[in-house]
């Protein structure tokens, strides 16, 4: 019987075949920040042009935009392996799921969030946020946008079998994002007013540090009973 | 008798009850006597609260909706527990009759969260001036009611009704372990933002005269949600069992 290979060798396969994939298409790939930065737009066009309210809404409508976005492309997650029959595969696999889940979700933050979060000083200076209110805005995004993509890797593995998802895809990830949402942007309000803003990135970080080891299990559970 | 006895008594006990024909006759004949109870004590608690207990000194009349207000704001917090801990056992031991159970469950928490949200909003007019404020006990409400629809919904979008229950049962899982830390959250976010301080009068300081209308309509609403969950779950629980026989002659039986 062959051994089976080892965890590191697993990862690195699933990390390069799914980069290699989103290599190839893209276009499909800048699609998020096309979007995120569309909604940044909207807001001024909606509300007017006034500089003191912009910087004022502007760390919530980033930190809303960044959020739509992801969850605009959780759908993606899974739904491709499952139509070529790759997810399957993935199941049967000696590898554990949990952490093939994991590589997964890294793939999807570095595709959707990480070009998001590169592009924040952008969003920042649209919305005429104040200098000194970029550093929690990218703090708490930074440590905000794994926690999303690994809660809605949740979600996406319970909704995989399911062919018109969309809705119900937001209907369930929305009441998980609140908290992360509710201490994201509120991290920059409170550095907005003068006060104390560390300890929201602070839980933020323990909520992190809590579903990267919880949730690539909880996903794998929950794509098994998608899937059973 | 020895212990491990009683344990396996209890163990065949819910086998039994919880094989589809037993389970049928078992909420059959225990349907009507909890809606029953329900009713009396509801209309004990209701001409308690309408009737003998004296006006507030500050609300007036108002205040009086406390008493469906109040025990449905409990129950949308005891029914999504009760659907997790039947969630929990559905997946972990797979009883059929919990799957049934806890997806029955939805429905009716999600009715009374509603039910809180739209008493308290009416409530909320003439004692705060205004319709809806982000307090922190609403916004849980709030999100508490996209629980339910998300596990509502998941439930329908799946075609195989035990690999939806499985599905939805997850998720009201993972629902229950993200109730408090919304809760802790949101009461960090509305100290943060500073909105107008909104205080309900709570119920321990209530006096004892207004208290016991409250035990009745809490006790009655209980009994409505095991009356109702009986009930939902005996419907599903004939759908899923249709093509039997002892299904056909359960439906004919009471039709």
């Amino acid at each position: 019987m062959a051994r089976a290979p080892s965890l590191l060798a697993v990862g690195r396969a699933q990390l390069e075949r799914d980069l290699r994939l989103v290599w190839r298409r893209r276009g499909d790939a800048a699609q998020p920040l096309l979007f995120a930065l569309i909604v940044v737009a909207l807001f001024p066009l909606a509300l007017g042009s006034g500089a003191t309210m912009l910087a004022r809404i502007a760390p919530g409508v980033v930190w809303v935009a960044v959020l739509l976005a992801g969850l605009l492309t959780l759908d993606s997650l899974f739904r491709s392996d499952l139509e070529d029959g790759s997810l399957e595969q993935l199941l049967l696999s000696p590898a554990p799921l949990a952490w093939l889940i994991a590589m997964r979700v890294l793939v999807h933050w570095l595709v959707t969030a990480l070009p998001l979060l590169l592009a924040t000083p952008l969003f920042a200076e649209l919305l005429q946020l104040p200098r000194p209110l970029l550093v929690p805005l990218m703090l708490s995004l930074a440590v905000g946008t794994p926690l999303l993509s690994l809660v809605g890797a949740i979600v996406a593995a319970l909704t995989v079998g399911i062919r018109r998802s969309g809705m119900l895809l937001a209907v369930l990830a929305l009441p998980l994002f609140v908290p992360v949402l509710v201490f994201g942007s509120g991290a920059v309000v409170a550095a907005s007013q003068g006060l104390p803003w560390s300890g929201a990135i602070y839980l933020l970080a323990a909520g992190l540090a809590l579903a990267l080891v919880l949730v690539p299990l909880a996903a794998a559970a929950a794509l098994r009973i998608a899937l059973s | 008798m020895t212990r491990t006895s009683v344990l396996s008594r209890i163990i065949l006990w819910f086998n039994q009850t919880g094989s589809p024909p037993n389970f049928d006759r078992f909420a059959a004949r225990w349907t009507p006597w909890a809606f029953g109870f329900a009713v009396v004590a509801m209309a004990v608690g209701a001409w308690g609260a309408l009737a003998t207990v004296p006006a507030d000194y500050q609300q007036g009349e108002n205040f009086r909706i406390l008493y469906i207000h109040v025990p449905c704001a409990w129950m949308s917090l005891f029914v999504f527990v009760a659907m997790a801990i039947q969630a929990f056992i559905a997946l972990v031991w797979r009883i059929k009759a919990c799957e049934i159970l806890a997806m029955a469950c939805a429905p009716i928490g999600a009715a009374f969260t509603l039910v809180t949200l739209v008493t308290g909003s009416i409530w909320g007019k003439p004692t705060w001036g205004t319709w809806w404020t982000w307090d922190p006990r609403l916004t849980s409400e709030l999100v508490l009611l996209f629980l339910y629809v998300g596990v509502i919904g998941l439930n329908n979008a799946i075609e195989d009704r035990r690999a939806a229950a499985r599905a939805a049962s997850f998720l009201a899982l993972v629902g229950v372990i993200n109730v408090p830390i919304v809760h802790f959250a949101v009461q960090w976010w509305n100290t943060l933002h500073q909105g107008e301080t909104v205080r309900l009068i709570g119920p321990s300081k209530l006096d004892s005269s207004m208290l016991w209308p409250l035990i009745a309509m809490t006790l009655g609403t209980k009994a409505w949600f095991v009356g109702s969950l009986l009930q939902r779950a005996r419907a599903a629980n004939l759908e899923n069992e249709a093509p039997k026989d002892w299904a056909r002659a359960a439906v004919e039986a009471s039709a």
